[in-house]
């Protein structure tokens, strides 16, 4: 499946084809998250109505880290496998994965502000999203420096795999240095201690912020194939218009 | 002579008699630490408090201001062509060009670091835990420092891209390092677990980190 | 949508930054996807197209001007492309 997807061509047929059923997709999971959120979803005993923001912030959090995943195993493929949409795959998910965990950063903090009494604690998690940011920012940044696609597509794919080696350690440092942090809720072996009827609404955001990501990731990668083929073609142009001239 | 140690020995000298290159760092620490009490005012207690965490993130800067040389003139006239063809891996190349910059800057950074901890009214006792702990951090900011030299190299405004990618990899080294120096002086409880992690971080780093250097060297030699 | 409490601001807002956020994502991506399709479309109106695009070589309104030769002209591209990819 993956393999077979290597012919560009054959990639961009796909993305005609699945853009309209994930599109329709994303617009029922939105409406039907934002509805339970609001109207089916009770107030927390502990936070009131607040905990509402979870239902965009933690979905935010869990696609900014999921982005990152994205990022990561693609630059195995254009490093080890050299498939050829590899680095299309990476360098159309940094600006999305940068997207969410800004989203994830700032309804985070406008849920600090009731919550803690202030817009920003260095919190483990929110420190962690930061640097996590930062990383994206580095990621992107690359991407514009370097001219030539092929050593850009390598660089960051190199940057990718430091990063998601440093990702656990910084996390790590991060919850020593602030032991202060509540223990991860959803998550946990011995099952979710969030009540079911949070968690409906929440994994209904989650499925629709996914299929959100899966839509713009590929018209994003659809955008950078015809950019590559556009590129090309006014290269030959060029050196054509020399030739024909010369 | 080893082929390894000739290089080592090269990359030493050549940052040593090129002068200003280590004076610049030191010269920036410096600066840095003196004009932060401006923005916090004199009180002694105030600076002795944050005196460590202030001399890393000046020592992490200082380090990253030299960064972007650990390959930039050997790329620029093909000396790093030849050594990428020549008999050692271009991993060791890469390790031995960290280490040298280790030497030259990582070094005299930290040894440099008492004298600016008295500006700052570091107390005495917590100097020789300070200088330990920056001698062993700073391995880990060279050997990273490379794998961003090696990414940016020959790209316009490198010193600064050079920066953002890599200032965020060093929150680890950041956290443990001035624990440990101010666990010396405030408690509470042992310095020695957070600088048992720093010297980890420190070792993985020498291992790992020229293996990605060499990788991003490749794609810009290309 | 019932009442939210002292705290209806943040919630809406938290809400309101995650939607224009993503929205304009979203609108960037499909302006960029526009255009590139555009400029590839005009492109090959002039009759540049990628060497896979089989279709029977259309005369080269601005290339093939002044050259009549139309095998030589069309293999150049070809062989560029190659090279770099």
């Amino acid at each position: 499946m993956i393999m077979s997807l290597a012919n560009p061509t054959r990639f961009l047929s796909l993305v005609s084809a699945v853009v309209p059923w994930l599109t329709a997709l994303v617009v029922i999971l939105l409406g039907t998250g934002l509805y339970l959120a609001f109207f089916v979803s009770p107030p927390d005993y502990q936070q009131g109505e607040t905990v509402r923001i979870m239902y965009v912030h933690v979905p935010a959090a869990w696609l900014a880290m999921g982005c990152y995943l994205v990022i990561a195993i693609a630059a195995l493929g254009t490093l080890i496998w050299r498939h050829p949409l590899a680095d299309v795959a990476a360098k159309a998910a940094a600006p999305i994965g940068a997207t969410f965990t800004f989203v994830a950063l700032v309804t985070g903090s406008l849920w600090g502000k009731p919550m803690w009494g202030t817009y920003w604690v260095w919190d483990a998690r929110l420190t962690s999203m930061l640097v996590l940011f930062l990383l994206y920012l580095g990621l992107i940044a690359l991407w514009q420096a370097i001219e030539e696609p092929g050593r850009a597509g390598r660089a960051a794919a190199i940057l990718a795999l430091v990063g998601a080696i440093n990702i656990p350690i910084i996390k790590f440092s991060v919850n020593w240095w602030n032991t202060l942090h509540q223990p991860a809720s959803v998550l946990r072996v011995d099952g979710p201690s969030i009540d079911p009827a949070l968690l409906t609404p929440l994994f209904v955001m989650g499925a629709a912020f996914a299929a959100l990501f899966m839509l713009l990731h590929l018209l994003a990668m659809r955008t950078e194939i015809l950019r590559r083929r556009v590129r090309a073609l006014q290269q030959t142009q060029v050196e054509h218009a020399v030739l024909v001239g010369a | 002579m080893s082929p390894a140690l000739a290089l080592l020995v090269r990359d030493v000298k050549l940052a040593w008699r090129e002068g200003g290159a280590i004076g610049v760092a030191l010269g920036f620490y410096l600066v840095v630490v003196a004009i932060m009490p401006f923005g916090l005012g004199p009180d002694l207690n105030l600076l002795a408090h944050i005196a460590p965490g202030m001399l890393w993130v000046a020592l992490l800067l200082a380090a990253l201001l030299s960064a972007d040389r650990i390959f930039h003139n050997d790329y620029e006239d093909g000396t790093l062509d030849v050594l990428a063809t020549g008999p050692q891996s271009l991993p060791m190349v890469a390790a031995i060009k960290s280490l040298a910059h280790w030497l030259t800057t990582g070094i005299p950074l930290a040894l440099m670091a008492p004298v600016l901890g008295l500006l700052l009214n570091l107390p005495l006792d917590a100097m020789p835990l300070l200088v330990l702990t920056m001698l062993a951090g700073t391995p880990a900011v060279s050997f990273v420092a490379a794998i961003g030299a090696s990414l940016t190299l020959g790209l316009r405004r490198s010193g600064l891209l050079l920066a953002l990618l890599v200032l965020p990899l060093y929150v680890p080294v950041l956290i443990f390092g001035v624990s440990t120096a101010s666990m010396a002086i405030v408690g509470p409880g042992s310095p020695w677990p957070p600088f048992l992690m720093l010297c980890a971080i420190s070792l993985a780093s020498i291992v790992l980190a020229p293996l990605a250097a060499a990788a991003a060297l490749r794609t810009a030699m290309r | 949508m019932p009442d939210l409490g002292p705290h209806a601001a943040f919630i809406i807002g938290a809400y309101a930054v995650a939607f224009v956020m993503l929205g304009v994502l979203t609108l960037v991506t499909v302006a960029n996807d526009r255009k590139q399709r555009r400029i590839l479309i005009e492109l090959e109106r002039k009759g540049i197209r990628r060497r896979s695009a089989a279709k029977p070589p259309t005369p080269r309104v601005k290339m093939t001007k002044s050259k009549p030769e139309k095998a030589g002209a069309k293999r150049k591209p070809a062989r560029a492309r190659k090279t770099r990819s």
